[in-house]
């Protein structure tokens, strides 16, 4: 069921591209069509693998042959970490259809490789053999280019062009550490299984860890690798930034996660402190600049910025309730960054066509897009890590883990935390409830929110509450995938 | 049997392809008088497909493993020829609706001798039919260059070729005639014999590093590279096609049955921590320097042929990781990799030869919003560009990956891992300059007054047979990577 999710995905892709042009109506019903498909998939196969799934356990979707010389097989696989990522790819992917309902120009182009898009990251998640993993994560640059360089705004060509060769740069380097983890383990197979098990020698693992963990945080937004991502997000037009935000920056944490930390056990006890430092660095740094920003989206992707140091921070903690909390916050900030930047690029840029936060000022558009303020204030609320939303459980835990391995470094990030308050407060009042115009004729007459837009914010919004008030549904998946036994070396030693 | 009849059923299809290139000739002459160019170029065209299909018929259906004379034909050797021929035809289709040249016949038979020269060269073991074979095939290439006898930029690029081809050609026979001094025997098989167990002379090095000077210049190698922008630009674009991939192929595999079976003693090592001379640090710094230089220089070019030659260039240097590495083990690495390359690069050399046809240039600003005017020409395009730099799944991903590995996995492990990593962000770099050509095809505006190509059929259906050769390699290597090791298991050499 879950392999659907892929395969779906491409078929959406494929037959959006032999679609006759001009029917942008059509290209839209087909792309909503795959997505909510693939939403349904990734459903059943969750609610498939949580119902067989013992402790640890994979459950395995595909397990073909592929390329007899190296070892190479077409294997799809899951267990809870990928299941959380996989629903989130679902939710995200559909959310992104209804905000980019207005798309107009090239639509049928441009839902082919929003799907192909779609399509890799569903196969990233599931691939347990680390070639395939790696043609996924490969394939899914090319789209992300061409949607920015295509269809995005400000700077478009340079944003889509820096996080096409940072993500191509972070991919060479995972190649490298890949083949040199293929031929010193000698297991004349990529299935991760197989080359988790290793052995490596302790001094290879101290370069090997930094180089692939490094290539894949490059995507996380690790600092100072970052400066991709909020140029690209500024660039891209909404439907892509919420993906970038959503789930390509988790793609990168998903790798780190499930290739760097697990082949190199030794490697990451010797890197630990300094990525986590780097980690807290971005989380501090990410919100600090985001305080200062006057472009609205330039806010909300220093903030992805800041967000994703909360995963990095909890992988790196090397205790459970740091893991899970990052990989909670995965799925979190997948939700509410979409959210952020729905209401940024869809409701508000696309009407106001501007995003400077003193243009805006004078438009009270709380009064003028009542929706998209209240939208704002729950995503705010949520991505400030108010109690009641996912990122408060996500971010307590991490919390809650960093203070068992690093006590300054938790107290830093819970500074952070702090910052994030504030310049959500302060960009909420800027663009929403400044009462700039004083005389109501003044008022800019914007177009009312559709009614994708409503679904798409509600399914995000209810999305983030559930999992609030409901954490245990997601935890309940993502505890037993902590007990595997290959993932046991990363705990000895963590807490300390 | 008889050794002359051997020699005769070793070479038929080198046979068939000369004779069809003189039946080409004939069928020109009688029709030349007053019948229309575009006719008399069907035919021609057509008669040369028709001999590439016999002579891959032939070498395909008849099982062949003969060693006389200076002949050493294997069914590796049948099955590349297979390779050439096929990527003779492509290149013949693409010449069809050129409107180049008047002298069609002539074109078409030079284009068949280059195709025999080729075929010769795969199936030789004896450096001077080799040298022979590789001068069938660069005297025809240098008149094909010069075709476009309306181009200043093609003779241009006929006597640069000429110049610098005949200077490697020079470097070569020089290092032949050297090694021939040392061990007195010209087939490769004695020379290792002979070499083995005695202390290398210096004059031997000097005779090797010659041979291979001569090489890198036929492979357009860094720091021997010169010539290549300049030819893939001015010669016709069928013509430089032909270079860019037939060639390649052929001079890779030959190069490399040269060092593996005559200089076996004389390998020496490029591993980072223990260095021996040798003809592997020589390949290895001629790799390093490509992929440097030719990516580099890539970045900044203008004209869509100058950067296909300057990524060719790098390629070169990918590929020699192949020989720089365990290079038996590797083979199959290389020959998938070189055709591979082989099939895409034919395959963008199609698209500019198509945009040509209908009126532009191969300029960067040329490719403007073609993705919407012609949609199925610019997903080929976005194809071959994309696997030239290594995206999955086509191809040139898996090419690349494989030889990686394999370059990699060379004992003792990991000692060739600068040289992997240099490659790996050497084409991390490459992707900024397709995806230059892919901008232009996908992201600029089109302007309204420019005249789009309606590509020939025979042109149109050749650039998506070739594009979808690159999708299905890509997607299973298995199908050509298969093959390869297994007849290289079975016939090594």
């Amino acid at each position: 069921m879950l392999a659907w999710t892929i395969y779906i995905s491409f078929l959406g892709a494929a037959a959006l591209m032999f679609l006759p042009g001009g029917n942008a109506r059509l290209a839209r019903i087909i792309a909503l069509l795959a997505a909510l498909g693939g939403l349904a998939c990734a459903a059943a196969g969750v609610a498939q693998c949580a119902r067989h799934a013992g402790p640890g356990a994979l459950t395995d979707v595909v397990n073909w042959p592929w390329i007899a010389e190296l070892g190479v097989r077409f294997h799809l696989a899951a267990d809870g970490i990928s299941l959380v990522l996989v629903l989130l790819t679902g939710i995200a992917a559909v959310a992104g259809v209804l905000f980019s309902w207005n798309v107009e120009e090239r639509c049928r182009e441009f839902f082919a490789l929003y799907l192909a898009l779609i399509g890799g990251v569903y196969g990233v998640f599931l691939s347990f053999d680390l070639f395939l993993l790696f043609v996924f994560y490969e394939l899914a640059i090319i789209p992300k280019y061409f949607l920015i360089a295509i269809w995005g705004s400000t700077d478009r060509e340079y944003g889509a062009m820096k996080l096409a060769l940072y993500s191509f740069v972070g991919s060479a380097m995972v190649l490298v550490g890949l083949i040199a983890a293929y031929v010193v383990s000698g297991a004349k197979s990529f299935e991760w299984v197989d080359l988790a098990r290793g052995p490596y020698p302790a001094a290879f693992q101290y370069w090997a860890f930094p180089v692939v963990f490094v290539g894949f945080a490059i995507l996380a937004g690790l600092w100072p690798f970052h400066t991709w991502a909020p140029t690209g997000h500024v660039a891209a037009p909404t439907a892509a930034s919420m993906l970038l935000a959503g789930v390509v920056m988790k793609l990168g944490a998903y790798g780190a996660l499930r290739v760097a930390m697990t082949l190199f056990p030794i490697g990451l006890h010797a890197w630990q402190d300094t990525m986590a430092a780097l980690a807290v660095v971005g989380i501090v740094y990410g919100a600090l600049v985001a305080l200062v920003q006057q472009d609205f989206k330039f806010v909300i992707g220093y903030s992805s910025v800041s967000h994703m140091g909360f995963v990095l921070l909890g992988l790196m903690t090397l205790t459970q309730i740091g893991f899970s909390g990052a990989v909670l916050q995965m799925f979190s900030h997948g939700i509410i960054a979409g959210l952020l930047f729905a209401v940024v690029g869809r409701m508000v840029y696309d009407r106001t066509h501007t995003r400077d936060l003193a243009q805006l000022q004078p438009m009270n558009l709380h009064q003028v897009l009542p929706f998209a303020a209240t939208t704002f204030i729950i995503a705010g609320a949520a991505s400030a890590g108010f109690p009641g939303f996912s990122g408060f459980v996500a971010e307590l835990q991490v919390l809650v883990g960093a203070w068992k391995s690093f006590p300054w470094l938790a107290v830093l990030a819970a500074a952070g935390v702090l910052v994030g308050i504030a310049y959500t407060w302060r960009v909420l009042l800027k663009a929403f409830f400044a009462e700039g115009a004083v005389d109501r004729r003044d008022l800019p007459r914007l177009e009312p929110i559709s009614a994708p837009e409503r679904a798409g914010a509600l399914l995000l919004l209810g999305t983030t509450v559930i999992i609030g008030l409901w954490p245990g549904l997601l935890l309940g998946l993502i505890a037993p995938a902590l007990d595997s036994p290959l993932l046991q070396p990363l705990w000895k030693g963590g807490a300390r | 049997m008889n050794p002359f009849l051997e020699c005769l059923t070793a070479l038929a299809p080198e046979i068939i392809v000369v004779s069809t290139a003189l039946i080409v000739l004939l069928a020109d002459l009688a029709m030349a008088g007053g019948k229309p160019v575009a006719r008399r170029a069907g035919l021609a065209g057509a008669i040369t497909c028709l001999g590439c299909a016999l002579a891959m018929a032939w070498a395909g259906l008849m099982p062949c493993s003969a060693h006389v004379a200076m002949l050493a034909v294997s069914p590796v050797t049948q099955w590349l020829k297979l390779t050439l021929l096929l990527l003779t035809i492509f290149a013949a289709a693409l010449s069809w609706g050129g409107r180049f040249t008047r002298h069609v016949g002539e074109y078409f038979a030079l284009l068949l001798l280059a195709a025999a020269g080729l075929m010769l060269l795969v199936s030789s073991d004896n450096l001077l039919l080799i040298f022979v074979a590789l001068e069938l095939l660069s005297v025809s290439l240098y008149a094909l260059a010069a075709f476009d006898k309306s181009s200043a930029a093609s003779a241009e690029a006929a006597l640069k070729y000429l110049l610098f081809g005949g200077m490697s050609a020079a470097f070569t026979l020089y290092g032949i005639s050297l090694i021939y001094g040392i061990t007195g025997d010209l087939q490769l098989g004695y020379i290792a014999a002979r070499l083995r167990g005695q202390p290398a002379e210096p004059v031997f090095y000097a005779g090797l590093v010659m041979t291979l000077i001569g090489f890198a210049f036929k492979l357009a190698a860094a720091p021997f590279h010169l010539w290549a922008p300049d030819v893939y630009e001015g010669a016709p674009t069928p013509v430089a096609s032909f270079i860019a991939s037939g060639s390649k192929v052929a001079s890779f595999f030959v190069l490399a049955r040269i060092l593996l079976t005559a200089f076996p003693a004389a390998r020496g090592t490029a591993a980072a921590s223990d260095y021996q001379a040798g003809w592997v640090p020589v390949l290895a710094a001629l790799a390093a320097v490509s992929m440097v230089a030719g990516n580099v220089a890539a970045i900044v070019q203008s004209n869509v042929k100058r950067l296909l030659a300057y990524s060719a260039i790098a390629h070169a240097g990918y590929a020699l990781l192949a020989l720089v590495a365990d290079a038996r083990h590797t083979l199959a690495a290389l020959l998938f990799y070189t055709i591979t390359y082989a099939f895409t690069v034919l395959g963008a050399f199609a698209v500019v030869a198509v945009m040509e046809q209908s009126g532009r240039r191969g300029n960067l600003a040329d490719f403007e919003g073609l993705g919407r005017r012609a949609p199925v020409l610019s997903f080929c395009m976005l194809v071959f560009m994309l696997s030239l730099a290594g995206i999955p799944p086509l191809a040139g991903f898996f090419g690349k990956f494989y030889l990686f590995v394999a370059a990699a996995a060379a004992a003792p492990p990991l000692s060739l891992l600068w040289l992997v990593v240099l490659a790996v962000a050497a084409s991390a770099v490459s992707l900024y300059y397709y995806l230059q050509v892919l901008k232009q095809i996908y992201a600029v505006a089109p302007s309204p007054t420019a005249a789009w190509p309606r590509p020939a059929l025979s042109a149109q259906a050749a650039i998506v047979l070739l594009a979808g050769i690159v999708i299905v390699l890509g997607c299973a290597p298995d199908l050509l990577l298969g093959k390869i090791t297994d007849l290289l298991r079975s016939h090594p050499f």
